[in-house]
């Protein structure tokens, strides 16, 4: 195997990892403001590509459109789950919160076959699938794309983190609940910011990469779960950490598959996820938390 | 001594109460469905001993179930060793696993520490898909005998519904006497707090490994019962869904209480057979069923129950005060 090829796992990984670091995103996001690990996160994914799906063929509303629309329906759904599932049980435990979670992925995903069926679909690349080359490496165009709009993603967040004054509340309630409380941060408002804002991230990354992995109603399950250990790689609760976290799986997950064995292709992640959890029990760029007794 | 005493008697309850339940069914599928329910409460026994006592989260609890069901299904079918053998071997293959992936994994905390258990039930369920040769791979592995001991063979569904009730009480039975022992107080102790546990003098590594293994053990045994029970396994009863089904059961059951857990995998196992009639939306009800009791039953069914018994008491007292 020479250079060339690589570069092509390199690439291949990288595009892949976006939508890995997407939903890890979205995981932190709302992790930093409630302390729930959020099992419908892929769900926003699979929301995202096929919602872009079903405007399209159904509609005809055209690219841009669709995605637009699908994003945005996307982000209500996310509403919704904040104020019709988490809200009520906001005084139980976190275990009850995850498990209530988990019981929201499973009822979108029911929709989801009930609306759509089993089948599975994709999207149209968003500008050709005519592939450019480079030093050997075939790169599709979507991969510019992913890459492009993951970055784009990561700077907004990051300026709306920093310079907002609703990013500020939202680190505000992280850091700590009763005293964001005190000064006078609606925290229940930010609880649905950052439910809309992580299905908003999910739905952009599913709407991504549907034109070259395709989508069905049962794609969020994989999707979750490479988020979920993209988070955990990184150091849950720090965001650019999540996105890192999601390129270096994505990544050693290509490599994996190409140099071993494309069978062993997720075990291989975990495995290299496994590794690192028993060297550096707090992800790779997760601070040693102090807690006091 | 007292515990002990009462212990023994509502499991003796327990256990009559369920050796007579079949003969009120109309039909083998209820037996059948019983059977399948006891089986999973063997394992959310075990995982409420992890989970709600000493507050260890196990997303991976279905990969012990599947490497028992596996590994005696193979010895006793590839190889032709006798049953006891190779149920034995799979609960000791389970054990072995389950203290080599303890001792690094649980050193880690919450979140992490539901990660490396997933991230292990994760490659253990690739495993059983892609090693065709060995396990059949994703069609699964047919012709494994039925239960058969000192020459008397469970053959029909309702001797085996004996056998695994039977085996459930024991494990309630023992799990009730660790949890009012020092164990249970140490693995309290834990779930409270670590440092204070480990300051009181409690060996924390040694006694969160022990109840891991347990757990593990007892995920073992309702997989060797589970695949001399439906002679055929294949790797999608195994994967991440049942880890989390699992999850579900100790956690809608009540955490930390025995007697919860068994009410959760009773709940669980039946509700998608009820909801079967309903076709297509049967995932959409059962996703809505569970997300309404978490909602409203904050404390499980076990919790539930308390909050009632508390009103009766209540209304008792005051009915006595009145008089």
């Amino acid at each position: 195997m020479g250079i060339s090829s690589y570069l092509q796992f390199l690439i291949s990984g990288l595009t892949v990892g976006s939508t890995y670091g997407l939903t890890a995103l979205g995981f932190t996001i709302i992790f930093n403001t409630t302390g729930i690990i959020n099992f419908a996160q892929g769900e926003f994914v699979m929301l995202g590509g096929m919602l872009s799906v079903f405007f399209l063929k159904w509609f005809n509303l055209g690219l841009p459109v669709s995605i637009s629309l699908a994003i945005i329906t996307t982000t209500f759904v996310g509403a919704a789950i904040d104020r019709l599932a988490i809200r009520p049980a906001k005084k139980n435990s976190t275990i009850n919160l995850i498990i209530i979670t988990i019981g929201v992925s499973i009822l979108i995903r029911g929709i989801a076959m009930l609306v759509w069926g089993k089948d599975t679909f994709s999207l149209p690349q968003f500008s050709g699938h005519e592939p450019l080359h480079f030093a050997g490496a075939a790169i599709m165009p979507q991969s510019i794309w992913i890459l492009v709009i993951t970055l784009l993603i990561l700077m907004s967040l990051k300026i709306f983190f920093s310079k907002t004054i609703y990013g500020k509340g939202m680190l505000a309630c992280s850091y700590d609940k009763k005293a964001s409380y005190l000064v006078g941060i609606d925290v229940n408002k930010m609880v649905l910011f950052s439910f809309m804002i992580s299905a908003m991230v999910g739905a952009i990354g599913g709407a991504i990469l549907t034109p070259i992995t395709l989508t069905s109603y049962d794609a969020g399950i994989l999707l979750g779960l490479k988020g979920f250990s993209a988070c955990i790689i990184g150091g849950l609760g720090n965001p650019f950490g999540a996105a890192a976290g999601g390129l270096i799986l994505g990544v050693l997950e290509s490599f994996g598959a190409g140099v071993i064995s494309s069978a062993y292709k997720d075990a291989f992640a975990f495995f290299i996820l496994l590794i690192l959890l028993f060297v550096k029990p707090s992800g790779l760029f997760g601070q040693k938390s102090i807690k006091r007794v | 001594m007292k515990k002990f005493r009462t212990d023994l008697f509502s499991c003796s309850g327990f256990l009559i109460l369920l050796l007579v339940l079949p003969k009120f069914l109309t039909n083998d599928y209820y037996t059948n469905t019983l059977t399948l329910s006891w089986i999973h409460a063997i394992i959310a026994v075990g995982l409420n001993l992890l989970i709600g006592y000493a507050g260890q989260i196990s997303l991976g609890h279905a990969a012990f179930y599947g490497i028992a069901a596996y590994t005696t299904a193979i010895l006793t079918t590839t190889f032709s060793l006798p049953i006891i053998a190779g149920m034995l071997a799979g609960i000791i293959v389970v054990a072995i696993v389950a203290y080599l992936i303890g001792i690094p994994t649980l050193k880690l905390k919450g979140h992490y520490l539901a990660m490396g258990t997933l991230g292990f039930g994760i490659i253990v369920y690739i495993f059983f898909n892609e090693t065709i040769s060995i396990t059949g791979g994703p069609s699964g592995f047919t012709g494994i005998p039925r239960l058969n001991i000192f020459g008397f063979k469970f053959d029909s569904d309702l001797s085996y519904y004996y056998v695994v009730t039977v085996v459930l009480t024991l494990i309630i039975f023992v799990s009730l006497n660790i949890i009012n022992s020092r164990i249970g107080r140490a693995l309290r102790a834990i779930h409270t707090s670590e440092s204070a546990a480990q300051i009181a003098g409690i060996d924390i590594s040694k006694y969160k490994l022990f109840v891991f293994v347990l757990s593990a053990i007892f995920a073992a045994i309702a997989g060797v019962l589970y695949a001399h029970y439906l002679s055929f396994v294949a790797p999608s009863s195994f994967g991440f869904n049942f880890s989390i089904e699992l999850l579900a059961m100790v956690v809608l059951g009540g955490m930390a209480n025995i007697w919860g857990a068994v009410a959760g995998a009773l709940f669980l196992t039946v509700l998608p057979e009820f909801l079967r009639t309903f076709e297509n939306i049967e995932i959409l009800l059962y996703g809505a069923i569970l997300i309404v009791c978490m909602i409203f039953l904050p404390g499980g069914i076990a919790g539930g129950i308390f909050k009632i018994m508390k009103i009766f008491k209540r209304e008792k007292a005051v009915d006595a005060e009145k008089q």
